[in-house]
Parts: structure tokens; sequence; C-alpha cells
């Protein structure tokens, strides 16, 4: 068991050097840098803006640079925002907050939704519900999330009124009061539910295809026929064997959320890390954007590692490859 | 209509033959409502856009008229103006037609590099898939939609072909990928063992033996993949890192919607984009899903 997880992570440190090395390099060619915004300034003449380049070491070779951040990433450091005025790794804390909870709160919404839907149409296949149910996925399999967070928030958070339309949480209140929380928690909603109605979709086809496998297998039979009742037959015997999968698929979900939120933080101005990746794109900000792209990547290449560790755990055949 | 049914009669007769593809397709949408109304809607939909853009002129309709700003719906402007005074109609059409256009192309594209990609890979095997599949493997842990959104920021002059340049740049390794292990399958099986004993080349047991035998794999991955990219690239314009506002698509006009004030008053701006996208998303994968069913003879409903 051990032994998989080691050799897993040690596939894994080379990824995440590519990816850095890669970011690194694609954010050094991109037009301009942090200084760009100070040319034509009439208070700062063209050598003074060369000096600050040099003083900020603008001017050195790429692997120099890339060797200067790095060895500041390993101490916790990850540069200074030349936009926001301030250390990334501050920015980046205010920020990771709000999208930690937002994917919190989609992925208990994600489940809350799947795993009764995958449940009722893998157990009642082929009846009325069932089709509906389907019918649901096979829509939402085929519908943009962006397009579907858009009208969510035209329809609920607009027409209605029912949702707050942006933000994370009602400007004057003070952190730590109830009402924060609960402002908090209201901002969440919406764009939470908008994001799991379309990240179930594969979990609940999932599970329903793995609940009428395991319907018709040997054991199912045998618990049957020695008397067992149905609701036993279901609880005990099916679910345990289907909801295996579906919670090895965990870490897969975690990764799928990455280019969620780059949306749904963009529609409901929702102040997380998917926005201020947009931000520091736009305001060619390359200690930040670095910094986000190398955070996102590594919450991809993890949620692929804990989807790998969790499946080795529940299906042994995978260990011995 | 009736000469596939002359040709059906012919079947019936002569049993020994097996029907062509084209009659086990034709079959699947008879049967399948959804897929044949999808299909025409998807025949009309194109030569109409198609159509009616060779005599819209494009320059004409992003051109700025500061007179009719945000213009509601009228016998003028069917479906209103945006904020330059551009007629929304009109982007609407030219619209579906760049996007379509640009969601055929990197298909297109990326399904011949999936495919010589995958087709080497899966056939030669060895030491050479080996290192083709390390390279698959790197672009794969790349967080797609950020990476196209940096190389777009990053190229200097920045135009719809190297938007479809960048988007093909990253988006091949899906095909690939299915391509290889169905290759890998196809090769050990007796026809293709069989053809390399009687001594053929490797040219010519891919092009006339392996290639026909994946090609229902192909046309339908590349289906279901058209509707995938056309969804992203109305997303990446969407966030404003496709197409540049001189070129509307679909995904421009939505992206009037990331202002609030377009998003609440002036639905005529944002919404038919939207459910124009969605529509053609879901008539493209149900197209896709007959062409599936009909490639597997197993789920055949024809």
């Amino acid at each position: 068991m051990w032994k998989f997880i080691v050799r897993r992570l040690i596939i894994t440190f080379p990824q995440l050097v590519v990816l850095s090395v890669l970011v690194f390099l694609a954010a050094q060619f991109m037009p301009g840098d942090a200084l760009t915004g100070s040319i034509g300034n009439p208070n700062i003449t063209a050598e003074q803006l060369e000096q600050r380049r040099e003083a900020l070491g603008l001017n050195d070779p790429w692997y120099v640079r890339y060797g200067d951040w790095v060895s500041g990433v390993v101490q916790g450091d990850l540069g200074e925002s030349y936009r926001f005025k301030m250390p990334v790794t501050e920015l980046i804390g205010q920020r990771i907050v709000n999208s930690f909870w937002l994917s919190v709160v989609t992925l208990i919404f994600t489940y809350i939704i799947a795993v009764p839907l995958g449940i009722l149409s893998g157990r009642y296949n082929d009846s009325l519900l069932d089709q509906s149910i389907t019918g649901y996925t096979y829509v939402g399999f085929a519908t943009p999330l962006f397009i579907f967070a858009l009208v969510m928030l035209w329809i609920f958070g607009y027409q209605f009124g029912w949702f707050p339309t942006n933000g994370s949480v009602e400007p004057g209140l003070t952190p730590g009061t109830f009402d924060y929380v609960l402002s908090k928690l209201y901002h969440l909603i919406l764009p939470g539910i908008s994001m799991a109605l379309i990240a179930t979709v594969n979990t609940v086809q999932y599970l329903r295809s793995e609940i009428i496998d395991t319907k018709q297998r040997d054991f199912i039979i045998t618990a049957r026929a020695k008397g067992a009742p149905e609701s036993r037959v279901y609880n005990r015997h099916i679910l345990r064997n289907s909801l295996l999968p579906i919670a090895a698929f965990f870490g897969f979900e975690i990764t799928g959320l990455i280019g969620g939120t780059i949306f749904v933080e963009t529609i409901f101005s929702y102040p997380g890390m998917g926005q201020l990746f947009l931000e520091s794109v736009t305001l060619r900000d390359f200690s930040t954007l670095v910094s986000v792209v190398l955070l996102f990547g590594v919450t991809a290449i993890g949620g692929a590692l804990l989807s790998d560790i969790i499946l080795s755990l529940v299906d042994p055949r995978i260990r011995i490859k | 209509m009736e000469t596939n049914n002359v040709n059906m009669d012919d079947q019936k007769q002569d049993a020994t033959k097996s029907p062509s593809g084209f009659s086990i397709i034709w079959r699947e949408f008879i049967k399948d409502k959804v897929a044949l109304i999808s299909l025409i809607f998807l025949v009309i939909l194109t030569t109409l856009v198609y159509g009616v853009s060779l005599f819209l002129n494009q320059e004409e309709i992003v051109r700025v008229d500061l007179f009719a700003i945000h213009e509601p719906p009228s016998e003028e402007f069917i479906l209103g103006t945006d904020y330059g005074g551009r007629d929304v109609f009109g982007q609407l059409i030219i619209g579906t037609r760049n996007s379509l256009s640009i969601g055929i192309l990197v298909t297109l594209a990326t399904g011949i590099i999936g495919v010589v990609y995958g087709v080497v890979a899966g056939y030669f095997g060895g030491q050479i898939d080996n290192v083709l599949m390390r390279i698959l493997d790197f672009f794969l842990i790349l967080p797609m939609i950020m990476t196209v959104i940096v190389f777009v920021t990053l190229v200097p002059d920045y135009g719809v072909i190297t938007f479809s340049f960048i988007m093909t740049m990253f988006l091949w390794m899906g095909i690939a990928r299915l391509i290889r292990s169905r290759a890998l399958q196809e090769k050990e099986l007796d026809y293709i063992q069989a053809s390399k004993t009687l001594g053929s080349s490797h040219t010519k047991i891919i092009f006339t033996q392996l290639l026909p035998n994946i090609t229902s794999l192909i046309v339908v991955t590349m289906t279901l993949n058209l509707a995938a990219n056309i969804g992203l690239e109305s997303g990446l314009s969407f966030l404003g890192f496709g197409f540049p506002e001189s070129t509307p698509s679909l995904g421009t006009l939505l992206s009037y919607a990331r202002n609030p004030q377009t998003l609440e008053f002036r639905w005529w701006i944002w919404l038919p984009a939207a459910i124009l996208i969605f529509v053609l998303m879901l008539a493209v994968r149900n197209v896709g899903e007959a062409l599936k069913r009909a490639a597997d003879a197993r789920q055949r409903r024809g």
C-alpha cells in the first residue's frame, strides 16, 4: 500500500517541476512587465525605470530569476505583487479562503443532489423517474456551466431577487459575528448550487450504471435467496459496493472544480482565486499570476493523486500494477 | 428517403450482403426522432447562417452607432442593439457562423493531430508509445483553460487564426488517447496479424485496414468534440480571452452580460446567444449520440 503511494508521489514531483518551469516561462514572455505602466509617467525618466528594473532583477536571464523564485517559493515567499502593492502570499491568503468555502459548498451540494438521484435512478431503472433523471443528466452534460450560472444569476439573483448578486459578504459586517457567517453562507448558495447542478451529472450517471451493474451480481442473488429484505439488500449490499468508486472520484471532482471557479467567480463577482487569476492576467501581474496558476496546478495534481490513492484503497487490483 | 427504401428492399432480397454504413446510420436516425430533428435543425441553421452572412457585412454590423445605443428590440432592430449601437441580430448570425467555423476548424485540427498521434503510438507500441505517452501526460497536467488564457495574452498579433491554433495546441490529447487505446487493441486482432504475416507494409496496414476499422470511433469522437469546442470557445470569449469584439461570436455577445446592467435589464443582447449555444450544443450532441449507437451494433435502435 505505502509502496504504491510513495511511487505515485515520486511521479508527481517531476510534474510539479515541469508545470512551474512552463508557467514561469510563459509569464516571462508576456508582453510588458510590472513597470510598463510607469512608462510615460512624467515623474519617472527612462533611466530611473531601467534602474528599477535592474534592482528588481528583471534584467537577469530567466533561469536566474527562476532559481530566485523557486528558492522563495520553497520558503513560503511568493514574491511581491506590484499591482496590488502587497505580498502575493497575503493576497492569495485573502482569496483562497473564499474559493475554499465555495468549493466546499459546491461539493456538499453535488453529493446531496447526486447520491439520491443516482440511487433512485439505478434502483428503479427504466421507470419514468429514471428516465427523467437520465434526461436531466443528458441535458446537464450538454449545458456549458457559464451559461447555466449566468441564467441562474439572472433569474434568482436579479428577476426574483432571492440571492445576492455579487461579492462574498455583505459590506459593513464585522468578521467573526454570527451575521457575518450567515451573510457569507447566503452569498455562497447560488454560485455553489449552480456549479453543483452541472457537476453532479457525471456522478449520477456513474452511480446509476454502477448500481444497475451490481444488482445483477451473484452475491445479490444470494442475499435475496437467503431472504434478506429489499431495503437491506440495497442499503447493505448494493450501496456499499457502488458507493466506493464514487468516493474515489472525489479527487477528480476537485480537479474539475478549478475550471468552473474561473467562470462562476467571474459571473457572481465572487472574490476568489479564479477571479484573482483573471485580474492578474489582465493587469500583467506576473508574480501573482505565476503563483495562482501554480496553486491551481498543484490542486489539480493533488486531486488526481487523492483519487488514485482512494482508488487503490478500494480496488486492490490497481495496486499490483 | 425513397432511394433508401429501395436500398432496404434490396437488402431483404439479398440477405448475405451486410448493410452499408450509411444505411445503418440512416436507420438509426429514423428510429431516434430527437436525433433526426437535431440533424435537420443543424443543417437548416448552418445553411441559414452561412447563407445569410454572405449578404451581411461584418464591418457594417460591428460599426459603432452612437445614436442607437441599447435600443430594445423594435422593427428596425429585431433583437435591439448593444452598448455600441450595433445590431444584435446581425451579430448573432455572424457570431453563430464564426463560432461554428472555429468549432469545426479546431475539431478537425485536433482530430487530425489526435488520430495521427494515437495511431502511431498505438500501432507501433513499445518505445515509441512510451515516449509519446510521456509527452501526452505532460500536456494533460496543464490546467487547460488557464493555459489557453495565458497563451492568448502572450501572443503578440492576436487574431482568429492564432486563437484556433492555441486551442488546438491544448485540446488534442483526449482524442489521441482514445485512438491509441483502440489501435492497441485493434493491432492484436487476427486481420492485422494476418496482414503482417503476409508481408504487407505498415503504411498499407494502417491506411487500408486499421483506419477503416476505427473510422466510426473517430467520427463519433469528433462530433462530440465539436459540441465541447463550441462551448469552450464561447466560454473563453465570454471571459474576454477568445474572439475580439470586432469579430462577433456567440461568446462575445454573452460577454456583454458581464456588465450587471446588461444582465439585468437588457436580456435581448445576451439571452438569444445563450439559448442558441445551448440548443446548438444539445443538437450536436444528439447527433453524436445517434452516431455512437449506430457504430456499436449492441446499442443500435434501428
